[in-house]
């Protein structure tokens, strides 16, 4: 609305912030069909949370669905504009997954006690495979992102903008 | 304990008035020539609208919704969310500006431009008439009231019809809006309200309203959740569809004068 010629588009950016969009929304949305409705280790609510908890889980069940569906389509403007730079897509997707993933297994879990992973068991083995796996979906989508800090999309000379 | 309507004349045929001429106005305009061959799926789009919101102040579903809280909830999500829906993507009033003779239309576009409209028509506004009534009817004595007197019952569905209505059409609405909020306003609005009725489903679910048996509660509560979910990410895509149409590559020259 205020801004009558296209933003300034950093492809660099904009391939980062489509994939961390939809890595988001896809650990959110594995979690809940796997962990809630597959294998029902937790639940919809557990009830044994706070206000907080139950806020902090809506607010991020809401963006977990926007951010799949924006995400995606940030993707096609990519394409569309000959801007996919897809390692760095893929970098983006990582991080963002663990990202959830970690603040799912660190606040939502422990901090909140909005639920645990499964229950009467021990959980220390499941907390730590949990985060751990965060933490490795973090890495290994930073070392894409570092390798591509400098990448230009591979058609971008082949982009009529005038 | 509900007699109302035996034995008489339903008072709630009365609701069949305003849907038929309803009806009949989008009928005339979309058949009429100067519509422009108006796509027939928006006529769709109408009718079912009118048939759900007028479907949950008839009978069974007026009659079950005071007994069975899961049935009150499946109403709400149609007066509230499915049939707002509907209408806002029927576009009647760029159907009515374009079929409307010259004087009514102006004065049409005179009230979409004033500043009441606007006013009401801001994401945030229609976001909170939405929410807030929500959480009053919830959380107050507005929902035994509701279930005591159906005056009050019609009451509350006009006010989620129209607040819907509002709401879907701040975020969604294709219908001319001189002053739509930017995309960034709309999205993080969206984002806001779904997570704002998560969270009163979710809190329902664990914390009955008043006069709810528990069981009952979480049954309404799963028919607001995940209904209501559905209707959710029909409003995600529809908005980001928009976004990517208006973003699409063009010449230079053209987007000097794109329009928002």
């Amino acid at each position: 609305m205020a801004s009558p010629l296209p933003p300034s588009r950093s492809p660099r950016r904009r391939n980062l912030l489509s994939g961390a969009l939809f890595g988001i929304g896809v650990a959110a949305f594995v979690d809940e069909v796997v962990f809630h409705q597959l294998l029902q280790w937790h639940h919809f609510y557990d009830r044994s949370t706070t206000a907080a908890g139950l806020f902090s889980d809506g607010l991020f069940h809401a963006f977990g669905w926007f951010a799949v569906v924006a995400g995606l389509f940030l993707f096609a403007d990519l394409r569309r504009w000959h801007e996919v730079i897809l390692q760095r897509w893929a970098g983006g997707v990582l991080l963002g997954a663990g990202a959830f993933q970690l603040y799912d297994g660190t606040v939502q879990h422990k901090l909140m006690g909005l639920h645990q992973i499964r229950y009467e068991v021990d959980l220390l083995v499941y907390d730590t495979v949990w985060n751990a796996v965060a933490v490795l979906l973090m890495l290994s989508g930073a070392v894409l992102l570092w390798r591509t800090r400098a990448a230009v999309p591979p058609a971008a000379d082949a982009r009529t903008d005038a | 304990m509900h007699s109302h309507g035996e034995g008489g004349f339903p008072a709630e045929s009365l609701f069949f008035i305003p849907a038929v001429v309803a009806l009949v106005a989008y009928w005339a305009g979309a058949l009429s020539p100067r519509s422009g061959s108006w796509p027939w799926h928006r006529t769709v789009f109408f009718t079912l609208g009118v048939a759900a919101v007028l479907a949950t102040v008839l009978n069974p579903l007026a009659e079950l919704s005071h007994t069975d809280f899961a049935v009150l909830s499946f109403s709400h999500l149609l007066a509230g969310m499915v049939s707002p829906l509907l209408l806002v993507l029927s576009r009647p009033f760029t159907l009515a500006l374009r079929t409307l003779d010259v004087y009514p239309a102006r004065r049409l576009s005179r009230l979409l431009r004033s500043g009441f409209v606007r006013f009401l028509g801001n994401p945030v506004t229609a976001a909170v008439l939405n929410t807030g009534g929500m959480i009053l009817m919830f959380r107050t004595g507005l929902l035994d009231a509701m279930q005591d007197s159906m005056p009050v019952h019609w009451l509350v569905t006009f006010h989620l019809l129209a607040a819907g209505y509002l709401f879907t059409a701040s975020i969604i609405g294709r219908d001319p809006s001189p002053h739509r909020a930017g995309y960034r306003l709309r999205a993080v609005v969206l984002i806001l309200s779904i997570a704002a009725h998560n969270i009163l489903a979710k809190g329902i679910y664990a914390d009955p309203p008043p006069g709810i048996e528990p069981a009952a509660a979480e049954q309404g509560a799963l028919v607001m959740y995940y209904g209501g979910a559905a209707v959710e990410i029909v409003l995600i895509v529809l908005l980001c569809r928009q976004w990517y149409q208006w973003s699409r590559p063009r010449s230079r020259i053209a987007s000097g004068t794109r329009h928002q």
